[in-house]
């Protein structure tokens, strides 16, 4: 693997500069041993350097020992999953512990779970180290959180980030499975000394150690003190997949009954001593700041108890969020003018194309000729295709409390940037890291909003002007109207074809380089390939959106790619497989979503199914939709999902997800669109930015495949090729191609 | 001061008679369970019984629900702890995600199946598309509740 090469050269330096008992190894450092306050603790870091005992005073509590960065034992046998990753429904929690478990061959029955702090010592260094030496590139949320500012190690600090359908592929392989391997061989190891027998006589099963000669047995607790002097391995012996008793098994997620019986606690539930309620409002249009202010009616209006100018927004505080909403309503607020002011939907867009035009190009991806490969070619296709921002419209409206006092301050909220969002309201308070704590929540959704902290620096803002613990929530107005939205792309697409309809070129350029760059390339075995990008910014924030780049290019590629069929007179599902050939996981995907639909079988008239294909975050997913449009508008009656993630570690889990992908990417298709006039964003909540609803819910029957791959992404490969397959069921249907979302305006007649 | 039962409990809540029931239960109850999604009663998060009929509590004036039964998410299983069937069959089809939403969707299933025992997809529809999941977990919302409704104690909460 070419990882391992780039990490052995990078290991000379690190080990230098750190002193450390270990170093980098394919699977990260592993280190262990100190003593901590007259407590035995072993450590196993997954990280360059032994940092256990900082880690230590975070996480572990009387009596008990911290086995490594990612479990810690008691002595009672008790053992804590920590994970570093916030729990927003894709049940991380389960799937990272039970990674964990497994290897460590602990009792899942009896294991406790808590989500790591946010300290640097749980920065994401998997993460890191995934895509500077072995991944194929960043996932989007990384650099879009960072600005791109990521290359490099020591950029890297503040990143505990859960996105990018990262947390299994990276946390759970890099560092979970192998601390857990990690923690048993030392126990064993301890076992062996103790007992004077040899590690080969030992075995072990729901946290303890048998001897079955001697009929001994004893729980891990017992080791952890003598398991401390030693030495660990640092590449422990990882399971086969075969040996797996709980990971790739259905286990109920950890945090589902907290979630039936209104116990589960958000970053909206935050209750905090003295605590008052605020909510805000900055300009429609981004950018622009206030201009003029009259307090008084707000300030009149009963249960306010303060009305503030913080420049980019204001701030109402009151006694509960009723009144500092009646008091944001009753603010006479005017925000400067830009020339943003004048940009709308259709300039936006007149902006992008101009930008294709004559636009500088880049290069994203090239292969062979596209001049010389389109010679003698029969035929030449060309199409275009526009998608508009999304919101991410989390069910929990964007909240955060705040206390800032002393010097310090304590923030409560879901956030899946823990590490980060404690950085920068440091930064924004001018404090230092140490004197900001983080209380982390459940997430009522996060979609990649949450992995941007706007809505936590304008509580600790209200906090510290105000001098009162601040609950803030926005309006769903304001969650609708100040999201960091999915970039609207305009793609221009061109292919070459011979005498047989098979494309000889594909070309393409669009507006907006994001992330992860493979988004815009092709699966497709088609030699001469050009794909270009222009730079053509707006006023309008933008942000990681769940897949990011790929629900856009997904459906471009694999609109395209059908027309390239149909122009061929050929069958979708067959065009494709010509194109795949030799690409066998592609293929058995391809092969198992068109089963599980029925590809090729008759329907009734008005019906008919479509296909697609998109590989994102190292997941094939291939879908076939079928749709209704006899009352019109079209009716999406089911989807076949089949997806090959390598190895799904909970498949209910991973089903879930792909049931959720598919749904989300499906309201983008259906609905979705946030449009600027006037410079402002013109919805506002779900009466104009509609949410797919149970009525239009299809049925969703999904299947997953196995493959030797490396582990894929779980949250977001669903998402990315439902919009294409929908856009070709309805054309298959209608004979109307969709090259612009979303597609409520189609005019579909009934018996179109 | 307004003077009504909640889950049960006689409550007097010193709140303008404006306030929406949503924030009244959730600020001067400590009862969390029930969410703000929308503030204008188009996505059910904030779903609640009053009198046993499910109403958006977020456009729900308090003031309008004086001496009335309030029924939370909270209030629903039995007062040994014994989870709703629709609770049961939520936990049974691993239904939430995020699990914000869920309150209200469990709310209005409740309803539902007391009033449809055996409800038809349809009676589904029509019940439930009030109710927003974001996370998309239509699929197992619509099983649970055909779940819930074979299941022997599915009574009224």
């Amino acid at each position: 693997m070419t990882d391992a090469v780039e990490t052995k050269s990078q290991t000379k330096t690190k080990v230098k500069k750190e002193k450390k008992k270990g170093r980098w190894t394919r699977r990260g450092f592993i280190g262990a041993g100190l003593i901590a306050g007259g407590a035995l603790v072993v450590g196993v870091a997954i990280r360059p350097g032994d940092r256990t005992d900082e880690l230590e005073k975070h996480v572990a509590g009387e009596d008990e020992h911290l086995l490594a960065a990612w479990v810690k034992i008691s002595e009672d046998n008790r053992i804590t999953a920590i994970i570093p990753h916030g729990e927003m429904g894709q049940g991380i929690h389960t799937a990272l512990s039970a990674m964990l478990a497994e290897e460590m061959d602990a009792d899942w029955d009896a294991l406790d779970i808590m989500e790591a702090p946010a300290e640097k010592d749980y920065a994401n260094f998997p993460l890191v180290r995934e895509f500077v030496m072995g991944g194929k590139s960043a996932p989007g949320i990384v650099s879009d959180t960072l600005n791109g500012a990521f290359l490099g190690l020591a950029k890297t600090m503040d990143m505990q980030i859960t996105g990018g359908s990262t947390s299994v592929r990276f946390t759970g392989v890099s560092a979970m499975q192998t601390a857990g391997a990690a923690a048993r061989e030392l126990i064993v190891k301890a076992a062996s000394e103790t007992w004077d027998v040899p590690i080969s006589a030992l075995r072990t099963e729901k946290s303890y150690v048998y001897h079955d000669s001697s009929n001994r047995s004893a729980p891990y607790g017992e080791f952890a003190v003598a398991a401390s002097s030693m030495s660990p391995n640092l590449q422990p012996k990882l399971k086969a997949r075969k040996e797996y008793q709980l990971m790739g098994t259905s286990l109920p997620r950890v945090d589902i009954p907290s979630k039936v019986d209104g116990t589960a606690q958000f970053g909206i539930d935050a209750q905090v001593e003295g605590m008052k309620t605020a909510t805000v409002m900055a300009s429609p249009v981004h950018g622009e700041v206030v201009s003029t202010i009259d307090k008084s009616a707000a300030e009149a209006t009963p249960g306010v108890l303060s009305v503030h100018n913080l420049g980019n927004f204001v701030g109402v505080v009151a006694e509960g969020y009723w009144p500092a909403k009646m008091g944001l309503d009753a603010l006479d607020v005017t925000f400067t003018n830009s020339a943003s002011d004048s940009v709308s939907q259709e300039s936006l867009f007149a902006q992008y194309a101009e930008a294709l035009d004559s636009g500088k190009r880049k290069t994203m991806h090239k292969g062979g000729n596209v001049v010389k490969g389109a010679e003698g070619a029969a035929k030449v296709i060309e199409a275009e295709y526009s998608v508009p921002f999304l919101a991410h419209a989390c069910m929990e409206p964007m909240n955060a409390t705040a206390w800032v006092r002393d010097g310090k301050a304590d923030i409560w909220c879901g956030t899946q940037n823990p590490l980060g969002t404690r950085a920068a309201v440091a930064k924004a308070l001018e404090m230092e890291l140490e004197d900001v704590t983080l209380h982390t929540a459940f997430m009522g959704g996060g979609f990649g909003r949450r992995a941007i902290p706007d809505y936590v620096l304008q509580a600790a803002s209200l906090s510290k002007v105000s001098g009162h613990p601040i609950k803030l929530i926005w309006s769903r107005e304001e969650t609708t109207r100040q999201d960091h939205y999915r970039p609207a792309v305009l793609g221009r697409f061109k292919a070459a074809v011979d005498d047989d309809g098979m494309p000889l070129t594909w070309e393409s350029v669009f507006n907006h380089e994001g992330e992860p760059k493979e988004a815009s390339d092709i699966i497709y075995g088609i030699s001469n390939k050009k794909v270009e990008v222009v730079d053509s910014p707006s006023h309008t924030r933008l942000g990681p959106w769940r897949s990011v780049d790929h629900t856009q290019h997904g459906y471009f590629t694999e609109s395209f790619i059908e027309e390239l069929a149909h122009a061929a007179g050929k069958d979708g599902y067959e065009y494709r497989r010509a194109l795949l050939a030799g690409k066998p996981r592609f293929l058995k995907t391809l092969d198992a979503a068109a089963k599980l639909g029925k590809w090729g079988e008759a329907l009734p008239a008005g019906q008919a199914r479509g296909i697609s294909i998109v590989e994102s975050f190292m997941t094939i997913c291939a879908q076939v939709v079928t749709v209704d449009v006899t009352g019109g508008a079209p009716k999406v009656l089911h989807v076949a999902c089949a997806a090959d993630p390598g190895f799904a570690v909970n498949p209910d889990g991973f089903e879930a997800q792909m049931q959720s992908g598919i749904i989300y990417g499906l309201c983008a298709a259906l609905h979705g669109e946030i449009s600027l006039e006037d410079g402002a964003v013109i919805q506002s909540n779900f009466h104009d930015y509609e949410i797919l609803r149970m009525n239009e819910a299809p049925k969703i029957d999904t299947v997953i495949l196995t493959s030797d791959a490396r582990l894929g992404g779980g949250g977001e490969p669903g998402t990315p090729p439902i919009a294409p397959a929908l856009a070709n069921a309805v054309f298959n249907a209608t004979g109307q191609r969709i090259r612009s979302l979303p597609m409520r305006d189609l005019g579909l007649g009934a018996g179109s | 001061m307004v003077q009504l039962k909640i889950n049960g409990k006689p409550t007097q809540l010193d709140v303008d008679p404006n306030t929406p029931l949503l924030w009244a239960v959730r600020e001067q109850t400590g009862l969390t369970g029930t969410k703000f999604g929308c503030g204008i009663a188009m996505c059910g998060a904030c779903t609640m019984h009053v009198d046993g009929e499910p109403v958006r509590s977020c456009s729900t004036f308090i003031g309008d629900v004086e001496g009335s039964e309030v029924t939370t998410i909270e209030g629903i299983a039995q007062p040994d702890g014994t989870l709703h069937a629709v609770q049961e069959a939520w936990i049974k089809h691993q239904v939430p995600q995020c699990g914000y939403c869920q309150s209200g969707q469990i709310m209005s299933a409740v309803a539902l199946l007391r009033d449809t025992p055996n409800p038809t997809d349809d009676d589904i529809d029509a019940a439930m598309s009030g109710n927003v999941c974001r996370c998309g977990m239509y699929d197992r919302i619509r099983a649970a509740i055909k779940t819930a409704a074979n299941m022997p104690k599915a009574v009224g909460g």
